[in-house]
């Protein structure tokens, strides 16, 4: 770990102390982990503390841990949905990762960043979009880059590749329609976890 | 008096000045925009999705198709992740190579842009003398990848392989005499190197000729100037990033602040705007195509001078050689795995980014250690730009919105992914 990154986890362990589920490094950057009932605290004092700064929400990105390793689901209750964020602060010239698992598998909720940083309204949208993660105090969470009348989250882990509907031009009705999806779903290359440090590549 | 009431307007998704599928709802009081709705998605071909179901190497081609004016960039930022991730050093050869395409990739993006931001608010010429360059810059992608749009020349652990000695030339045809050849020809007897080096000896006059149709050009100066103004802080809290950040008078760029491969040993400087409107957007880009040919010329300089290989001799991850497939065993092994099986990753994450000519454009990699990503996760500047039409059009004209697009410097390929 280099002497920036030690530094920004020293002042992050002493800031948050016990609201931080987890702080790892791996790969030059941080990772932190917080619960979804302190999360909107947190990221506000990351953009407002002098010492951290974080001015900038690069990204936000909703993730299914549903199927996540070697084919057992690993789903605990409330380990499901997480939402990544990617900040950064151009004042310190660091960047921070923040993850927040929301509690309900079903139902996944978690607050929103929007008042904070006005790049997270378009980013959550499509987080709850792709993935279906609910953000309370989103002013205008509409679907953003599916169809008009989409059902679905396609980032799901349980959702099929080609989808359920398909569209096509309809030459009696006179205009386009969906229906069933027709193609047969095909895998090429099997997904396959080796045991670590197969083909001795990596940081082992 | 009779009642005035705001009326919404539809412009798009098909519309010459939206730049590809952009549909945007325009609330409108009389010319002027109250708000403004962007709907997209238009292009969305769940890229994230279909690099779940690929393996690490299959998924290289789909990222030239997201920024489909800057492609070089997006392989780079992919290559970057897997590169981390896997723990692998790229040569230097291939880092220097990379560097290179990658401000090519530059000139050719703001190219199109300015090209296209100007032809959208009435200036013809440009799009031409832009596209004349452009055509000689995607010659080289052709010389190199053999594609002159999608070249997938990127790979995890390097390039493809070592650049051409020779270029495409012109073949005769009924329309072109043999003198007229000879004389298109004439830079391109020589080497790859030889043709860009005679391009970028060129190509800074071509910019002032582009700088004499607009900079000081009336009309040009009126449809700009204090069009579409963002303060550096509105510019921070809407994540703005690339040109759109420095327009606004911010002095970051991920090259300096943040290097990666070899930019910390050439010599650049970083345009950066006053204002923060169109006009400072539209100088900061032309002043980085100039600084851009001056990396393109140190790189051409080292690569001349520093022959070596060109991609990582790990087998487990890049191929070997076809002659070595058919006399090795071991080698035959290794080329069947890899284009079967494809390399495993180790399990981990990593966001990795560039200075990409839109912007910071960002891939977050999370891996279980398989052969194929867990989940991918794009991070365009264009989506994140565009995020922000509504709060720079309001008040603005709706001619203003078409201007504001320009400078947005949206390509949907990009911001659907």
């Amino acid at each position: 770990m280099n002497a920036k990154l030690e530094r920004l986890s020293q002042i992050l362990q002493i800031v948050f102390g016990g609201r931080l589920r987890s702080l790892t490094e791996n790969l030059g950057e941080i990772t932190v982990e917080v619960g979804a009932e302190d999360y909107l605290e947190v990221v506000r004092t990351l953009r407002d503390h002098a010492e951290l700064r974080f001015e900038q929400l690069m990204d936000i990105c909703g993730v299914d841990y549903s199927a996540y390793g070697n084919g057992e689901t690993t789903c605990k209750p409330g380990r499901r949905f997480a939402t990544v964020l990617h900040l950064l602060s151009l004042e310190h010239n660091w960047r921070l990762r923040v993850r927040a698992f929301s509690p309900n598998n079903d139902f996944p909720v978690l607050d929103s960043v929007c008042g904070l940083w006005a790049s997270a309204n378009w980013q959550e949208r499509e987080a709850f979009d792709l993935v279906g993660i609910m953000y309370s105090g989103h002013t205008d969470l509409r679907r953003i880059l599916t169809d008009y009348g989409f059902v679905g989250h396609p980032l799901r882990k349980d959702f099929p590749v080609s989808g359920y509907t398909e569209v096509r031009y309809d030459t009696e009705a006179g205009r386009v329609v969906y229906q069933p999806v027709t193609i047969e779903p095909r895998e090429n290359a099997p997904r396959i976890v080796r045991e670590a440090g197969y083909g001795e590549i990596g940081h082992v | 008096m009779s009642e005035i009431r705001n009326y919404t307007l539809n412009f798009g998704p098909q519309h010459p000045a939206a730049h590809g599928v952009l549909r945007l709802i325009l609330e409108l009081d009389g010319e002027v925009v109250e708000r403004a709705d962007p709907h997209i998605g238009f292009l969305h071909r769940g890229t994230e999705k279909l690099a779940e179901s690929r393996t690490w190497l299959q998924s290289v081609p789909y990222m030239d198709r997201l920024d489909y004016m800057a492609t070089m960039c997006n392989e780079h930022v992919y290559c970057l992740a897997v590169e981390k991730l896997l723990g692998i050093e790229v040569p230097e050869r291939a880092q220097y190579i990379r560097v290179m395409f990658d401000e090519i990739t530059r000139v050719l993006n703001h190219l199109v842009l300015i090209g296209s931001h100007a032809f959208d608010i009435g200036a013809m010429t440009m799009i031409l003398y832009a596209f004349r360059e452009r055509a000689d810059l995607l010659d080289v992608y052709e010389a190199v990848s053999g594609a002159r749009w999608h070249p997938a020349y990127y790979r995890p652990g390097g390039v493809y392989r070592d650049l051409p000695d020779s270029m495409p030339k012109y073949k005769p045809n009924r329309f072109k005499s043999e003198s007229q050849l000879k004389q298109l020809n004439a830079a391109r007897e020589g080497s790859m190197l030889d043709f860009l080096e005679d391009f970028f000896e060129r190509f800074p006059k071509c910019c002032d000729d582009y700088e004499t149709l607009l900079t000081e050009n009336r009309i040009w100066k009126q449809r700009t100037v204090g069009i579409g103004v963002v303060s550096p802080e509105r510019a921070l809290a809407m994540g703005f990033s690339g040109p759109m950040l420095r327009g606004s008078g911010i002095a970051w760029d991920l090259r300096r602040k943040q290097p990666y491969e070899v930019y910390d040993r050439l010599d650049f400087d970083i345009p950066v705007g006053k204002n923060g409107d169109c006009y400072d957007r539209y100088l900061c880009r032309m002043e980085e195509m100039r600084q851009s040919t001056r990396i393109i010329r140190q790189c051409i300089d080292w690569l001349r001078k520093n022959p070596g290989s060109v991609i990582t001799d790990n087998h487990k991850i890049a191929p070997p050689k076809r002659e070595k497939v058919k006399s090795d065993m071991e080698e035959l092994i290794h080329h069947f795995k890899l284009f079967s099986e494809g390399f495993h990753v180790p399990e981990g994450e990593v966001y990795a980014t560039i200075e990409h000519p839109k912007g910071e454009f960002g891939v977050y990699a999370i891996s279980d250690g398989a052969n194929k990503p867990y989940r991918i996760r794009l991070r365009s500047a264009g989506f994140v730009h565009l995020a922000a039409m509504d709060e720079m059009a309001r008040g603005h004209m709706i001619a203003d919105v078409v201007a504001l697009m320009g400078t947005l410097d949206v390509v949907f390929g990009d911001v659907d992914r």
